[in-house]
């Protein structure tokens, strides 16, 4: 069994689901959706012994092999840590949402195939050796998740958010791609295993650094870093456990994949360490900043999300100096960002959970009006106190252990003597500290505002009550785990985080065990990053008791001075600006456009052919002219002449119909016929085709044309004809190379089975155009029957109105 | 307005069936002289046409129960499963197989994935055009 295949397994299971919506309205469908990440979780569990020795997996599904690009599964420690993440965590959010999601008032067929579409994506983009199928994935990430965001479509925040989000990882995605292709250039490969092998050759290529910066732009853009992250908390839109699943756990977490997984081939760069780690930081601070600001409960999370996300970036950034110093603190750092990235994906999805109970429970999410909730819904509130704990960096939570992980390797930072670090380097753990301070004081202020104090006298638009048991099973397994992870981290460092580490630097460590890190709660006294969580603590609290004084500070920044602002005016200017560039030569005459289309073939195709001296005539490879060229020649001519002297449409239709079979006798006399064939019965068929619609069409008048434009016409006319001919006369009188005919002849027997080139052609040698060919006839197909049936329903509808 | 065309009635119920059985032999032959999908699915519409205008879209519709927008639908299901269904066999999309096989009746033939690939094609042909013929005329 090629485990490759299994990363389709989602979306071929998302085949069934509109059946089994419709068929079984009993039964939730989120049940048969369950089994899916559930198996396949269980399947990747079994890697584990595999990549615990420092050992791979491939397995390959061929896809353009003579371009280098195909399928390839590869399972070492870090895909298999994010493909456990992905299929486990999937599996707690389609439980969730089961209870979540109404089934007799919600679209779930549509809900459950974008969600497994997205897993699927997922799968791939973690799984994926090549970078254009990696490239493949992540825009299929994107793609599903602008369809899960927009889930409810009819309102106009969804498809605001959905859109944002989509047109900024969308172009990250295409910068990305860049970098790709210009490392494919470089590296000869599009293996991310050879170009790995190869990076010592990459860094002294001229685009290393163009290259390293477009796939940095990817990866910040979907992992919402400064200043992108502001597609973020507008995906809230989403329902809640898309929210949990995408927007925390896995595909944000999709930059930080890339980073972690390109970081043997970058991190020599000088440009890699200052960026990663300073974009970062920065997206730490601002992020946990601006999330004390929000309201709204999933807002705050969104920041918080966006602020964890920065800390694991930096934290990478930090790991990749491993490579410039020989230290063993660096080296560390990839352990802490690994660690952390599993800890945050179980307190941040156990929380998401909790404000989507609460806002299912109550019928709010706006935190002014809660409060109070904590003697009604004790579970959600242990459940929230442990994750939002666990987000403060505080003990016995597994949050702690690496955020202690986080603080120590941003003091050490400074400590490295390269590239400015050394000067500069301060400025690290200061904004370390400080970002820590505020993600205390969100934490609190997310759990206690909603779930302490005193009720707020206004009522809730829901009596709130505690939630179904089924509800709750997720979130109360994922906070289970903050807490067991947090007494027992060497085991899940071993098993999961110690082989991932190793994918992060592999030039670094030839066996997972030689990761020389063991998490400890307690380092003693005299360790400097306990002082700084104390610190912590100490400022957070005074600030969090404190925050109705200085919230006001946030009124300070102007909104139109802000990034939303600036993506606004931008969508704005582009669509006016776009709108006045097309006005200015769409006329809506499809003779205008005509005219332009065939006028820069004529100047472009007459201009080259004359410019390169490609035109020649050779008399003598002409082929003797028959009587019957001749006669039929005169036909058609006479058969044109008649279509521009008609006087009356049905004049015109049985002339062009003589044009077309004049042209069919054409391909009789010069031995093709297969396309006398078709062309013999396109022509009856569209002629009984304009026939059928001939009641409808308005009697040929004159449109206004005045002298000069038939003029115009009859250049361009005139124009087009001679340069098809001239064209014509120059291909067939040089020929550079034999005619490709004789290949398909040599090999159409014995390559395809076949005997009729044309049909082979057609099927099997260039079967993809047939195959897009036909996917294009049905879109038109389906476009008149769109077109029609909308205009006939709507002018029914207008009857009944009168 | 209602027509009498006994004799255009009568010879199409005939000629229907030789377009339409010639255009089943243009496709099987197609591999190997003049013929294929394409022009057997533009045949059989040009004899579904032939019917729409001897008898009416009504009758026709009755004769011919199908849904063509579903039946383009298989047919570009069929194509695309016949190029996916490789992936199975570990070859590149699109890779197509060929064989002999001696079947009874017909003895002994070559039969072709491309073939499967082909009935989709025709049947795309097929429902497209009528899908557009039929919504425009019905549109009268």
């Amino acid at each position: 069994m090629e485990f490759v295949l299994l990363i389709f397994l989602p979306i071929v299971a998302a085949l069934f689901v509109p059946l089994l919506f419709k068929r079984l309205k009993g039964i939730h469908t989120g049940w048969f959706v369950l089994v899916v990440p559930i198996a396949l979780f269980v399947f990747y569990l079994g890697f584990i012994s595999t990549t615990m020795d420092g050992g791979y997996a491939t397995s390959e599904l061929q896809w353009i092999p003579s371009l280098g690009i195909s399928f390839v599964s590869y399972i070492d420690g870090l895909s298999l840590l994010f493909s456990l993440l992905i299929t486990g965590i999937g599996a707690l959010v389609v439980l969730y949402s089961i209870f979540y999601l109404d089934k007799d008032r919600e679209q779930l067929n549509n809900f459950y195939v974008y969600l497994l579409i997205f897993m699927s994506a997922m799968l791939g983009v973690v799984q994926s050796d090549n970078v254009i199928s990696l490239y493949l994935f992540w825009e299929l990430t994107s793609i599903s998740s602008f369809l899960l965001i927009g889930y409810w479509y009819t309102r106009d925040r969804s498809r605001f958010g959905a859109l944002k989000s989509m047109m900024i990882t969308v172009f990250g995605g295409l910068m990305m791609l860049g970098g790709f292709v210009l490392l494919g250039i470089m590296g000869d490969t599009y293996s991310i295993r050879e170009l790995i092998a190869n990076s010592a050759t990459l860094v002294e290529h001229e685009f290393f650094t163009l290259a390293l910066i477009l796939v940095l732009l990817g990866a910040f853009t979907k992992s919402a870093q400064f200043p992108f992250y502001i597609w973020l908390p507008d995906a809230m839109e989403a329902p809640t456990p898309v929210s949990a699943y995408l927007h925390s756990a896995t595909m944000v977490k999709a930059g930080i994949y890339l980073v972690a997984r390109f970081t043997p081939i970058f991190a020599v760069s000088e440009v890699w360490v200052w960026l990663v780690t300073g974009i970062g930081l920065l997206t730490l601070f601002w992020g946990s900043f601006f999330a004390v600001k929000q309201t709204d409960l999933k807002a705050i999370l969104a920041f918080s999300t966006v602020s964890q996300l920065g800390l694991i970036m930096s934290l990478l950034g930090a790991g990749a100096v491993a490579y410039h110093a020989d230290d063993a603190i660096f080296k560390f750092a990839a352990f802490a960002a690994i660690f952390h990235l599993i800890n945050h994906a179980t307190f941040k999805g156990s929380l998401f959970m909790i404000a989507g109970i609460v806002d299912h429970e109550t019928g709010t999410r706006d935190i002014r009006k809660l409060g109070g909730l904590m003697s009604i819904m004790p579970v959600s509130f242990t459940v929230a106190f442990i994750g939002s704990m666990s987000m403060a960096g505080l003990p016995p939570f597994n949050g702690f252990l690496s955020k202690e992980m986080f603080l120590q390797s941003m003091l050490a930072i400074r400590h490295f003597e390269l590239y400015n670090f050394a000067t500069w380097g301060i400025i690290f753990p200061v904004v370390a500290w400080i970002a820590s301070v505020f993600t205390f004081v969100y934490s609190f202020y997310f759990v206690f505002k909603t779930f302490a104090g005193q009720r707020k006298s206004e009522p809730l638009p829901q009596t709130p009550h505690e939630a179904p048991v089924g509800m709750l099973i997720s979130p109360v397994l994922l906070a289970t785990l903050v807490v067991g992870i947090f007494f027992i981290p060497n085991l899940i460092g071993k098993w999961l985080v110690k082989p991932a580490v190793m994918a992060v630097q592999p030039d670094l460590y030839n066996h997972p065990s030689e990761v020389a890190v063991h998490v400890a709660a307690w380092h003693g006294f005299d360790s400097p990053a306990l002082w700084m969580t104390i610190a912590v603590v100490g400022v957070g609290a005074v600030l969090y008791l404190t925050m109705n004084k200085w919230q006001k500070l946030y009124d300070i920044q102007p909104q139109y001075l802000s990034l939303n602002a600036l993506y606004d005016s931008t969508m704005m200017f582009g669509e006016s600006g776009m709108n006045r560039l097309s006005r200015f030569y769409m006329t809506g005459l499809i003779r205008t456009y005509l005219l332009y289309m065939f006028a820069f073939i004529v100047a472009i195709t007459t201009a080259t052919l004359f410019i390169k001296e490609a035109f020649v005539v050779d008399m003598d490879s002409f082929s003797p002219v028959t009587l019957y060229g001749i006669m039929t020649a005169i036909i058609l001519v006479i058969a044109v002449v008649m279509i521009l002297l008609a006087k009356t449409r049905l004049a015109a239709i049985i002339a062009l119909g003589a044009v077309g079979y004049s042209v069919a006798l054409f391909f009789v006399i010069f031995k093709a016929p297969d396309l006398a064939l078709t062309q013999l019965v396109i022509e009856t068929v569209s002629v009984a085709l304009f026939l059928l619609a001939f009641k409808h069409l308005p009697s040929l008048k004159n449109h206004g044309e005045t002298t000069r434009n038939k003029l115009g016409n009859a250049v361009i006319a005139v124009g087009v004809g001679v340069t098809v001919a001239l064209v014509a006369l120059s291909a067939h009188s040089q020929k550079l190379i034999p005619s490709i005919s004789q290949y398909y002849k040599d090999t159409v027997a014995t390559e395809a089975g076949g005997g009729n080139i044309v049909n082979v052609i057609l099927v099997d040698y260039r079967g993809f155009d047939t195959l897009f060919e036909i996917a294009v006839l049905s879109i038109a197909g389906i476009g008149v029957l769109g077109m029609i049936r909308l205009r006939l329903a709507r002018k029914e509808g207008k009857d009944e109105n009168k | 307005m209602k027509t009498n065309d006994v004799i255009l009635q009568t010879a199409t119920k005939v000629v229907f069936f030789i377009i339409f059985l010639f255009s089943i032999h243009i496709f099987f032959a197609g591999h190997y002289t003049p013929g294929g999908g394409f022009v057997g699915g533009l045949l059989t519409t040009g004899a579904i046409v032939l019917l729409l205008l001897a008898f009416d879209l009504k009758t026709v519709q009755k004769a011919l129960p199908f849904n063509f927008t579903i039946v383009t639908g298989i047919g570009l299901l069929l194509a695309l499963g016949t190029a996916a269904g490789s992936i199975f066999f570990n070859v590149p999309f699109f890779t197509h197989a060929f064989d002999d096989f001696t079947l009874p009746l017909f003895g002994t033939t070559s039969l072709h994935t491309a073939m499967i690939f082909d009935a989709g094609v025709y049947l795309v042909v097929v429902g497209a055009a009528i899908t557009m013929i039929q919504t425009i005329g019905g549109d009268a």
